[in-house]
């Protein structure tokens, strides 16, 4: 029988409660879904003297729309990423990753901020934020902070956000004539990532790429893989042009022999979805690009 | 500390360790065993209860976190001897074999009747793709589902209980 180690349990009711909370006790971790914390600390992975249940911050439970930017609260759970006709609508990418995403049960609890937050390497999410150039809004007792994306991860199961600082939202900018896709290959459903890519594009209005974010998960590297997106910038997408793409993004990556497959499987993976996922990408965005020609 | 929440429709009120967990909870403090804990890593979806209505993995669910919600288990389907529509089914159509895996997959069969009363054979395979047979019997646990959709007769007794 798998049972975490004794801890204090306090159930947070606003974001400052929380944040009090984290101030008072300082051996403390945040519980949102659980799904990855409370199987950690039943392997005694974690230890917290204290965790604080924040399920009952619903005021951080939103997707709204504001100018240029699509804001989702932390504790939006996958379920509702999944769901949301917005986000299939502005950003596929996150509705790809969120239908292989572990289970549709274990989707009923998990959150976009808590996945982040866990920082998996393996982790799907981090991924689409990393291409969607999504923005961390982070609240501390000095108040809040927005930091990018790649200044959010520090590595494995590292971020910026300090022990006694909670992410409340993630911002997402909403560009024109763009589109983005996500691919994962995985061993069985609701698995890690064997490796899985995400790609991001947005059109100029002459039909090149104007700016392109290239992605992969679990494959040794968690940065966008610039040399890549580089070969087609300012070009117009071309299947010449993703296979290029898929060669680089394959070479840059570093992935790791383990049970999910050798290295040259993985790299195999990695030149392949890259391939694809630019390849829906693109098209997603002259769907887009036509839809709003024909609308205007 | 002391939870609360309501479990089959009967507000109940223990004290616990903050470290239990809702599958142990239910079935070692309420005694209601219908509830089976099985790969303890929420895989196996054995574990599955309702809360608020919704399919939970109750293994990666602490008691605590149960305080003030709904919950529904097995034991909570049947309205006194009338079968809920997919018990009825999963006993038409041979749903169970050694009946390990049953009481979560006629929970999320009822969540998903709930939203979607008439799912397509693939949305019933995506609906309980977290949980796993262990005779694999998936085909039979599919014509089950699909048996109490048709047959939706006892819905309007066994739907409101939850709640009640």
């Amino acid at each position: 029988m798998q049972i975490p180690a004794p801890f204090d349990y306090a159930r947070a009711t606003t974001v400052n409660d929380a944040l009090a909370l984290l101030e008072r006790h300082p051996d403390s971790r945040v519980v949102a879904g659980g799904h990855s914390l409370l199987p950690m600390m039943k392997l005694r992975l974690a230890r917290p003297e204290w965790l604080i249940d924040i399920n009952d911050l619903y005021e951080l439970d939103f997707i709204l729309r504001e100018g240029d930017y699509l804001r989702v609260g932390a504790m939006t759970r996958h379920t509702t990423l999944l769901e949301s006709p917005e986000i299939a609508r502005l950003f596929p990418i996150i509705t790809d990753a969120e239908r292989v995403i572990a289970d549709p049960i274990v989707r009923n609890r998990g959150t976009i901020g808590g996945s982040l937050c866990q920082a998996d390497p393996a982790e799907d999410l981090s991924t689409c934020c990393v291409v969607l150039r999504a923005e961390a809004v982070i609240r501390g007792p000095g108040g809040e902070r927005t930091v990018s994306m790649s200044e959010f991860h520090r590595g494995p199961y590292e971020t910026a956000v300090a022990q006694n600082e909670i992410l409340v939202e993630v911002r997402f900018p909403i560009l024109p004539r763009s589109g983005s896709a996500y691919e994962k290959v995985e061993r069985r459903v609701g698995d890690w990532a064997v490796v899985a890519a995400g790609a991001a594009v947005s059109l100029a209005e002459d039909g090149t790429i104007d700016d392109v974010a290239i992605g992969l998960t679990a494959a040794g590297i968690d940065r966008t893989i610039t040399e890549a997106e580089a070969v087609l910038h300012g070009k117009k997408p071309t299947e010449g042009l993703f296979i290029e793409a898929g060669r680089i993004a394959a070479a840059a990556s570093d992935p790791i022999a383990d049970q999910r497959g050798p290295v040259d499987y993985k790299r195999h993976l990695a030149d392949e979805l890259t391939r694809r996922v630019l390849r829906h990408a693109c098209a997603r965005a002259l769907e887009v690009r036509h839809t709003t020609t024909q609308e205007g | 500390m002391q939870i609360s929440m309501t479990v089959n429709g009967e507000d109940i009120t223990r004290e616990i360790e903050p470290r239990v967990l809702l599958v142990h909870f239910i079935r070692d403090v309420l005694r209601l065993t219908g509830t089976h804990w099985g790969c303890d890593t929420s895989n196996c979806g054995t574990c599955v209860v309702l809360m608020d209505g919704l399919p939970v993995k109750s293994c990666t669910v602490l008691a605590a976190m149960a305080d003030g919600h709904a919950i529904t288990t097995v034991e909570g389907l049947a309205t006194g001897a009338k079968l809920d529509p997919v018990q009825q089914g999963f006993m038409e159509e041979h749903g169970l074999q050694c009946g390990f895996c049953t009481p979560g997959m006629m929970l999320t069969a009822r969540a998903l009747l709930d939203r979607n009363p008439h799912p397509d054979d693939g949305e019933i395979r995506e609906a309980i793709s977290g949980q796993m047979c262990r005779c694999t019997g998936y085909a039979t646990i599919v014509r089950s589902v699909k048996w109490a959709a048709e047959h939706p007769a006892a819905q309007e007794t066994t739907g409101e209980e939850v709640t009640a």
